[in-house]
């Protein structure tokens, strides 16, 4: 019940991008992780589900390479995440992987574009052609009009989806969003998934996204559910 | 659905004949399940009985004369009352999935599995309904939307069930 090997339906490519397998991982007395499996493909969005405390967001840290597991081990389109140093993980977060969280976590001191294009510029792309990348990613998520504003200046909605675009601009590979419309109503949280699976989609990006609402894993291809530290595949026990 | 009321609240755009009605009728709340004429006509002699429609004129076609309905001063008000009162809440209790988990925890069957399973048929119903509307109008938005929400509310007492199988075990085995 806990192995989720086979390759969902509907997808191309025969191997996961990324995979975890077998993977443990304590905080003190707590087992967030007992023996977790999950695979994720090229271009699909899996909704990680479960109740509070049953390891998600720790799966998702795991693999996005930022919490190193107990044992077992995560590896990324050929390569061992769990064998590369903190700087190689770190590189490969900041290239490949991109990140939206709950309350977005934009800088504050600096303007929405400036946000958007810190990714590029982190990895060396000149201010103009950061700036200009990051504001056809604002167009897309329909905040452009918003560039010159702060993060403290606009609203739940458009901040989350600056964080959208923020997330899309490197153009990486798979997505890691931890709940991220937890801080938004209903409306506001619906138009954010639909920008972001519709621009992820676009963008060839796979998304991994922890969600304890249903309504947002709806956006999802499919879901893996993450109870007491272990992954379920629904789909093949129906 | 109330037709009835429907039927009046399309009345009060216009008078219509029967036919017209109907096809307003399928038009905007069939969804897919378009009235009988049976129904139709026998709708409108209880509204034309109650004194809520009246015929407004008589025309003759090829086949039988056809009547145009509308509206009365009692019928717009039946409309307007009907529109004020909030419907019955439905007790919306999933029996038959009670009935199947309280089975499987007396025979000692797996009964987070038939939870599991449920969910996942929930959560594929909601993918196609947020697909749905994704390419709809707001109507069709709207009418997701309720059906999404339903399924959300089976999705958290699925949830809350599963949370306390054990606690429900106990009882089912004393």
């Amino acid at each position: 019940m806990n192995a989720i090997s086979e390759r969902p339906a509907g997808l191309a490519t025969p191997l996961p991008l990324l995979s975890a397998v077998d993977l443990h991982k304590s905080f003190g007395p707590t087992n967030a992780l007992a023996g977790a499996e999950m695979h994720v493909w090229a271009g699909e969005v899996v909704a990680v589900m479960g109740p509070s405390g049953s390891g998600k967001s720790t799966m998702l840290h795991c693999l996005a390479g930022i919490v190193p597991p107990d044992s077992g081990h995560v590896s990324y389109d050929g390569r061992l995440l769990t064998g590369m140093s903190d700087a190689e993980r770190s590189t490969l977060r900041r290239t490949e992987f991109g990140f939206v969280f709950q309350f977005g976590q934009l800088v504050p001191e600096l303007s929405c574009l400036e946000n958007v294009a810190l990714p590029l510029r982190l990895t060396g792309v000149r201010r103009r052609e950061a700036e200009r990348r990051a504001l056809e990613w604002m167009a897309r998520l329909e905040v452009d009009d918003l560039g010159g504003k702060r993060p403290g200046e606009v609203s739940g909605g458009q901040g989350q989806r600056i964080a959208v675009a923020r997330s899309l601009v490197t153009g990486p590979r798979v997505i890691f969003a931890d709940e991220p419309t937890g801080a938004l109503d209903s409306l506001n949280g619906e138009r954010v998934m639909q920008l972001f699976t519709a621009a992820a989609k676009e963008s060839g990006a796979a998304v991994v996204l922890v969600t304890h609402e249903a309504r947002v894993a709806a956006y999802s291809d499919r879901e893996v559910v993450v109870r007491d530290g272990r992954a379920l595949n629904l789909e093949r026990m129906g | 659905m109330a037709i009835g009321q429907a039927f009046l609240g399309l009345l009060e755009t216009g008078p219509r004949h029967g036919y017209d009605l109907k096809r307003a009728y399928d038009q905007r709340f069939g969804q897919g399940r378009p009235l009988a004429y049976g129904q139709v006509y026998a709708t409108l002699s209880r509204l034309l009985k109650n004194g809520l429609v009246e015929v407004d004129g008589i025309e003759p076609g090829d086949g039988p004369e056809r009547k145009r309905y509308a509206v009365t001063d009692a019928g717009v008000t039946d409309m307007a009352d009907w529109l004020g009162r909030p419907e019955k809440p439905e007790p919306y209790l999933q029996s038959t999935l009670y009935t199947k988990v309280v089975l499987a925890l007396l025979t000692e069957r797996p009964a987070a599995e038939i939870l599991d399973v449920q969910r996942a048929e929930h959560l594929r119903l909601m993918r196609e309904l947020t697909r749905r509307k994704a390419t709809g109008d707001l109507a069709d938005q709207l009418v997701c939307d309720h059906a999404l929400f339903h399924l959300e509310a089976d999705l958290r007492w699925l949830e809350l069930t599963a949370a306390r199988l054990d606690q429900l075990a106990a009882e089912v085995r004393r």
